[in-house]
């Protein structure tokens, strides 16, 4: 029998590479362990292992070859015995489908994924089917066929829905609830991410801590920001004390017990980020080549740091909401995203992120944007500062906020604009009720 | 709270033993949940004592009497067969006694409490238990399920009397074997007893008030019963109504009124027995409802999707609750029911669409889902397919050529809406498709599966792959 060796895999993020040299000839004999060929990636170059013994019967891809996809085929093996002419059969049939892109929220399948420091296995399993869905954290998708063929249909993609079946798994009432209205669909302005192949560098010795799923995003979707957005950054300072001594008059409001809340300062950052999205909607926007969408909910993004690594649970029409609401929501996903226990819908989507990185003393600092989104505001700590007020020397508790804004979508007087309507609020939080 | 109080309080208390109550509380104490069955009677309920379970050994002795008599066409050569139907009796009733005291040694396995007696709701998480009119037990309860069943409809002026006029329990004990018979009603139960007393030699004639028997099956399936049944030589009047039964000594003489092709045409007949099988009718007397928020309609408790009555810790499951009457909805119900009050996670409610329903005549019938009519009906844009048994190798080997098997998807999505099947066996097979409609499979799964060769599976296979116009061998 014949053995497709098809092109493997360098890293969880290699699309494609060079074939950079063939080891072997047509018509040699090879042993398990012998080094067939070099496989290049701007990288890094690894040699690739014969698996089994056999001849090699076919080359199918030249050396020096460069943009060899994935999983394509690139030579046959031929078993003792066999036919030179097997291999031609074999190397005339059409091409195994390479595996698809891989797009943000379906990162690669762990398992076919090989560690990047051994060498690659020389014949990967041929992929007859793209490898099974997986959601953002890398983990398969359960879904029912039905539910599968539903939500292709409907064109949602299938991860953001939450399963009620049988351990989650994604059934078709759960599409159903989707399709009428629960779960938007994929943002189509989601950018792919570069083949970025990991290498380690000779640095002596250390501990590998395997990527979570968490962590292959982050790196996937931060990274496609930084190259692809060209970002830049608006700040402002704002005066706080107002909206201190308002959070202490309102937080002595609050009810024992059932509806107890306790209002945070970032609870009135988002409210009053939502408030000015809805003053300067061109904020809350996503770049497509097609158009610019802009977005008719007022959803909010807001950083949570997690033992896995950052996660962003969205409060939904922020600006419809109170402060209570936004506080008790945040409280229980904050909670919720540190135990890992939110659901899909719960952290995709949202026009606009906020990061506050306060609560650590950090008087300021930018953020990469979490795309498809436009804008991130990366909040520092309120601070006793000297402020000049009515020509004199006064102090003033100083918040400096640092919005980070992609060109395509927002200029730089949109974000001005933002900003302005942002800090009025902050400043005077009693406009917020206007 | 003192000790004396302890000893007759429980988290669950299930009124009833039958096949929902006992399954009911099994899952109940599996959960971790101090729990009582209060049964009247028996353990296992009608569908152990007069019901499926001994209806199948009856109707087990009624196939081996057709293939002995058929014996010749196999081969075989059987002289003397005769009907023993003291014997076929005890042996039905040793089946059930074997299994209602497997129930008992199951429940007590599973430290559940059973108290003898009818239980009463007697104030908020009470019940007092009563037994020949005598209080016997006063128990307190978090939570009590009501499984008490149901009983054989009567209707006015045709009531059984037990000897001549009978329902389902004294057709499952005859002494004598009658030359004739009249059953009343072709649901599941009159078809599968006249089934039996046809098979054994009985004249056997149904009527049936609607146009067909086995009115909730498929028409299609109703239409190849009704040919089987009377191409057997069994009589089947439909759109006909039993107006009066006159009963004389050792006989009764029922006056039938059947839509004709202009007027309603009346005709007598006289049979030496009749069994009413019309119905049923939840048994909800004497159960201390009338002061409680419990809500009864025309024999029913109503509940909600979680079995939940009007009234809170008053919970209701099985053919007390409503349609469809069947011991596995019972069993089924009964288990949502005790999760959902253990906090249990992904509990779902029943979807009743994908409870199969097996009917033991012969031939036999079974199915699941939507009818190709109710699809319709329902806005689907439906395929069919269909698979006969003469197709079939393992069919003919059998000796079983009749039947068919059809499936009902919709053709937008692939999703299995139904699947109606008549001929040998259909019962055993019918789980497959129910399996596959729980787990959602389209058409396209159901096709790539392997079934076995050769089976009478094989059938569903290809009545999937007709809905495609896609069949192999017919």
């Amino acid at each position: 029998m014949t053995v497709e060796i098809l092109m493997p895999a360098l890293s969880p993020t290699m699309t494609d590479g060079k074939l950079a040299k063939w080891h072997k000839a047509e018509g040699d004999e090879v042993s398990a362990g012998d080094i067939l060929a070099e496989i290049e990636t701007d990288k890094a170059t690894m040699e690739m292992e014969a698996i089994d013994d056999g001849v090699l019967g076919k080359i199918v891809v030249a050396e020096g070859t460069e943009g060899v996809e994935v999983n394509s085929l690139i030579a046959v093996m031929l078993e003792e015995g066999e036919d030179a002419s097997a291999a031609d059969a074999v190397s005339a049939a059409p091409k195994p489908t390479p595996v698809p892109q891989a797009a943000p929220v379906e990162a690669a399948t762990p398992e076919s994924a090989p560690e990047t420091a051994k060498a690659p296995a020389a014949q990967p399993e041929p992929q007859a089917e793209p490898p099974a869905k997986t959601n953002d954290k890398g983990e398969r998708v359960f879904a029912s066929p039905l539910a599968k063929r539903m939500a292709a249909d409907a064109g949602i993609e299938i991860s953001v829905i939450p399963g009620s079946g049988p351990h989650g798994r994604i059934v078709k009432s759960d599409v159903e609830a989707a399709m009428a209205g629960g779960v938007q669909a994929a943002p189509a302005a989601a950018t792919s991410a570069p083949a970025l192949p990991a290498t380690i560098p000779s640095m002596g010795s250390y501990t590998e801590i395997p990527n979570s799923g968490v962590r292959k995003i982050i790196a996937e979707r931060l990274t496609a920001s930084s190259c692809d957005i060209p970002s830049y950054m608006v700040t402002v300072d704002c005066e706080i004390d107002k909206l201190l001594s308002m959070r202490k008059d309102l937080n002595e409001r609050s009810p024992e017990g059932d509806g107890a809340y306790k209002i945070s300062v970032n609870d009135f950052i988002i409210l009053a980020i939502a408030l000015a999205m809805r003053k300067v909607p061109g904020v809350n926007t996503s770049w497509t080549d097609a158009a610019i969408l802009q977005y008719d909910n007022i959803d909010v993004s807001v950083a949570v740091a997690t033992a896995d690594g950052l996660i962003t649970p969205i409060i939904r029409s922020a600006d419809q909401k109170g402060l209570a609401e936004i506080s008790i929501e945040m409280k229980d996903l904050a909670l919720r995203a540190r135990d890992n226990k939110l659901m899909p819908e719960e952290f995709q989507g949202g026009g606009f992120t906020v990061s506050n990185l306060g609560m650590y003393g950090v008087k300021e600092f930018t953020s990469i944007i979490n795309p498809p989104q436009s804008c991130i505001l990366s909040v520092g700590a309120g601070e006793m500062r000297p402020v000049v007020k009515d020509g004199a020397l006064g102090i003033a508790t100083v918040m400096t906020c640092t919005l980070a804004s992609d060109h395509r979508t927002v200029d730089g007087a949109l974000s001005a604009q933002f900003l302005q309507a942002f800090k009025v609020m902050v400043e005077d939080p009693l406009t917020m009720l206007l | 709270m003192p000790e004396k109080d302890n000893e007759n309080s429980y988290d669950i208390i299930v009124v009833g033993g039958g096949p929902g109550g006992y399954v009911t509380a099994i899952r109940a104490a599996q959960l971790g949940m101090k729990t009582a069955v209060v049964e009247r009677e028996h353990l296992g309920g009608i569908c152990l004592n007069w019901g499926c379970i001994p209806t199948k050994a009856l109707l087990r002795t009624a196939d081996i009497y057709r293939n002995a008599k058929n014996a010749d066409e196999y081969g075989l050569s059987i002289k003397g067969i005769e009907i023993n139907l003291q014997k076929i009796v005890e042996r039905s009733r040793g089946i059930s006694k074997q299994l209602s005291s497997g129930v008992g040694y199951l429940l007590k396995k599973n430290k559940v409490d059973v108290i003898d007696g009818h239980g009463k709701l007697a104030g908020k998480g009470k019940l007092v238990v009563e037994k020949d009119g005598k209080n016997v037990a006063d128990l307190t309860a978090k939570h009590i399920i009501l499984a008490t069943g149901a009983r054989a409809r009567a209707l006015p002026g045709l009531e059984p009397d037990g000897k001549l006029i009978w329902t389902y329990k004294e057709a499952m004990v005859p002494d004598v074997m009658p030359k004739s018979m009249l059953v009343v009603g072709s649901g599941a139960i009159g078809i599968e007893f006249a089934s039996f007393y046809h098979t054994l030699g009985v004249d056997v004639t149904v009527v049936e008030v609607l146009p067909r028997v086995l009115p909730v099956e498929d028409e299609e399936i109703s239409e190849l019963a009704h040919k089987a049944f009377e191409k057997d030589g069994m009589k089947i009047m439909t759109s006909a109504t039993v107006t009066a039964l006159d009963k004389g000594a050792d006989n009764v003489t029922a006056t039938i009124e059947q839509d004709g092709q202009k007027n309603k045409e009346t005709s007598e007949l006289t049979v030496d027995r009749v069994i009413m099988a019309v119905g049923i009718v939840g048994n909800v007397e004497d159960l201390g409802l009338e002061d409680t928020k419990v809500e009864v309609d025309r024999t029913h408790v109503v509940i909600n999707e979680w079995c939940e009555t009007g009234e809170k810790g008053v919970y209701a499951i099985g053919d007390l609750a409503g349609p469809p009457w069947l011991a596995h909805k019972a069993s089924h119900e009964g288990i949502i029911c005790v999760e959902k009050i253990a906090g249990e996670k992904g509990v779902h409610p029943l979807n009743t669409l994908r409870i199969p329903g097996c009917t033991y005549c012969h031939p036999q019938v079974a199915s699941v889902g939507l009818s190709e009519a109710a699809a319709k009906e329902q806005g689907y844009d439906v395929k069919i397919g269909k698979f006969p048994f003469i197709g079939n190798g393992k069919a003919i080997a059998l000796g079983e050529p009749e039947g068919l098997v059809k499936t009902v998807f919709d053709a937008k999505t692939g999703e299995m809406l139904g699947a109606h099947m008549i001929g040998a066996e259909v019962t055993e097979l019918i789980q497959g498709y129910a399996v596959g409609m729980t787990l959602e499979t389209t058409e396209a799964e159901l096709m790539e599966t392997v079934f076995p060769h050769p089976t009478l599976s094989e059938m569903m296979h290809e009545a999937v792959l007709d809905a495609y116009g896609r069949t192999i061998h017919f």
